[in-house]
């Protein structure tokens, strides 16, 4: 043994002296929770430098930005503050279609987070037994959620054409539709139904689809792992009882995953609020998806006006924390309990 | 038959459906991609509706045509490949050097204000990447960095540090205390035991979270888009794809063998450490 710690506190946390350069110049040596508290805010330093430099700076300098009359090609001259003004908000308010697209991320969001999310619970309930294949079929599924967003989007965007789109071939040999449907360029879609006429907003529709395909995968992932936390006796017991599947999901299952699925639906929820390549792959904003992240790149780079989309993602982002506050509010507990 | 017999009937029945689904779901538009890039765009539009590739029709132009370079009328996709390993690759590695440490403290040492220091780099992911977008685009500007692999690394790194720290702290508070007591016994500083004790035993952890990494720097899509638009030398294959797609004489059969190549990659890394990645994701998860 080299060295001899004295203390029980001390023990723990013993640090070769040569390290600790304060307590080998004679003063009184530090205790361990106080080392502690030193070499943590030490290692912790490099990565919040990283986040602070990157992420929290650029996100004050928006904020800036967004209360002064800012061009790109003039901002390479401007001093940091300066011709403060409203302007921006009032253009972005006053703009056309603003609430709208408001309304349809807000659509958009929650379809998105829902349907991947149910899927998600669905996938891992069917997946829960074993089966033959039933490995090679995990691992298939994440195949939507590792693939590039861009070239699943083209696939999407070949396999739903109009012209040379297999859906539409399938559709016309099969349902014997009679035109071929664009389903990403289609804003308001008729639809008979036993005499009844109904507009559905197709293309959102399209949209909304795609992300549930994509990300339902990172739901099961989730999902599956606490449904197989589940300690078997629970099921058992039920069974002996007498309680049917759906008794069996409702009372047994579903309260176990709670916790996870309301993290699952806030976390998607968050992801989706601010998605961007999507949509903007699929339709371009066009056909009645101009999701509020579009909006923000089309001020960005059609009309270079730097202020007033930092204003518009602003307002996105002030917009997302006021429902998570909502939701916080009322439903916080569970989320609480999970973390 | 009693409510239950039905029941069990009827969702065992629905059970096998479910199951087909999901596997036409995830597995054709994949197979309809790799079926596309290997006919002629002529067999295309003659029968769209066709799941097969005739043996008279089977070609590899289309890849040919993706891969060259844009000199001898390629697309340059070989190029673009270049460029996004090369910005995938040294994300994963700064983001490691900048997560690992930060992790570690989080998980092991009682500092100030340790509780909440996860949940702060957590609420980066509050704030939409457009917003970001905005104010790096013009700082990128401003430094001659805005169309720089460099650059786009850099970005990238701040998005992905919030998620990596998480991924390792959950991992790493697995990792019994003693051990790092009997590295101390033994006369290891800090940074020692880190180095020699506590990364070795980590590393399934780190190996799932640089792999995450690399995936969401591999697809990303719209920092690439923003900053490298300008120059084509610069482009990852996403962009390049994208910008592919824009091109009026390319057609469809191409594009989706330029989706083939920007799939491949990921997907490979994936399948070789899908058991790796699934539990580094979840883990905690199955906690309640």
């Amino acid at each position: 043994m080299t060295t001899a710690p004295a203390g029980a506190p001390e023990r723990r946390d013993s640090g070769p002296r040569p390290a600790d350069p304060s307590a080998s110049s004679g003063r009184r040596p530090m205790t361990a929770s106080r080392r502690a508290n030193r070499a943590g805010l030490a290692f912790v330093s490099p990565t919040f430098l990283v986040v602070l430099v990157v992420v929290v700076l650029p996100i004050a300098w928006t904020v800036l930005l967004a209360f002064q009359d800012a061009k790109l090609v003039d901002i390479q001259g401007m001093g940091l503050f300066g011709n403060w003004s409203l302007d921006n908000f009032t253009q972005v308010f006053d703009s056309a279609g603003f609430w709208s697209s408001l309304g349809t991320t807000l659509l958009y969001t929650a379809g998105s987070t829902l349907g991947s999310v149910v899927l998600g619970l669905a996938a891992a309930l069917a997946l829960r037994k074993p089966f033959r294949g039933r490995g090679l079929l995990r691992a298939a599924m994440l195949l939507p959620y590792v693939a590039p967003v861009v070239a699943v989007a083209f696939v999407w965007e070949v396999a739903l054409s109009p012209q040379y789109g297999v859906v539409n071939d399938w559709g016309r040999r099969l349902f014997g539709w009679d035109d071929p449907i664009a389903f990403l360029s289609t804003r308001e879609y008729e639809v008979h139904l036993l005499g009844l006429h109904f507009e559905i907003p197709l293309a959102l529709l399209t949209v909304i689809a795609f992300e549930c395909w994509r990300y339902f995968p990172f739901a099961f992932l989730f999902i599956l792992a606490r449904l197989q936390a589940v300690p078997d006796g629970l099921e058992e017991a039920a069974l002996v009882d007498g309680a049917t599947p759906t008794q069996r999901f409702r009372h047994i299952l579903l309260p176990q995953l709670m916790p996870v699925i309301a993290l699952l639906c806030v976390l998607r929820f968050i992801m989706t609020f601010n998605k961007f390549d999507d949509v903007y792959l699929l339709t371009g904003g066009g056909a009645g998806t101009d999701v509020a992240a579009v909006r923000v790149y089309d001020f960005l780079t059609a009309r270079y006006d730097v202020g007033a989309a930092a204003a518009q993602a602003l307002v996105l982002a002030v917009s997302l924390m006021i429902l998570l506050g909502c939701y916080f509010k009322f439903f916080g507990n569970k989320v609480q309990e999970e973390s | 038959m009693t409510r239950a017999q039905f029941e069990e009937r009827f969702f065992g029945v629905l059970r096998r459906v479910v199951i087909a689904f999901l596997a036409v779901i995830t597995v054709l538009p994949f197979y309809y991609m790799v079926l596309l890039s290997l006919k002629p765009i002529d067999a295309l539009l003659l029968d769209p509706g066709s799941l097969w590739v005739s043996a008279k029709d089977f070609t590899v132009t289309t890849y040919r045509d993706v891969l060259r370079s844009a000199d001898s009328g390629g697309q340059g996709f070989l190029k673009f490949l270049l460029n996004s390993a090369l910005v995938s690759l040294g994300t994963v590695v700064l983001t490691l050097v900048a997560a690992v440490p930060g992790a570690y403290a989080v998980s092991r040492l009682k500092f100030f204000g340790h509780r909440q220091v996860s949940a702060l780099f957590l609420a980066v992911y509050l704030f939409p990447a457009t917003l970001l977008a905005v104010p790096l685009f013009v700082i990128f500007a401003k430094m001659g960095l805005s169309s720089s692999l460099v650059g786009l690394a850099i970005v990238y790194v701040a998005q992905t540090v919030p998620v990596s720290i998480y991924m390792l702290k959950n991992y790493l508070v697995t990792i019994p205390y003693s051990i790092e007591e009997a590295a101390a016994l033994d006369g290891c500083s800090r940074l020692q035991t880190v180095r020699k004790v506590i990364l070795p035993l980590a590393l399934p952890s780190l190996m799932a979270t640089g792999l995450y990494v690399f995936m969401i720097a591999w697809n990303e899509f719209l920092f690439a888009l923003l900053f490298l638009a300008a120059d084509p030398d610069k482009w990852t294959v996403s962009l390049g794809l994208a910008q592919l797609s824009n091109g009026i004489e390319v057609p469809k059969t191409v594009l989706m063998a330029g989706s083939v190549v920007l799939t491949i990659p990921v997907v490979l890394l994936f399948f070789a450490a899908e058991r790796l990645l699934t539990e580094g994701l979840t883990s905690g998860a199955d906690k309640s």
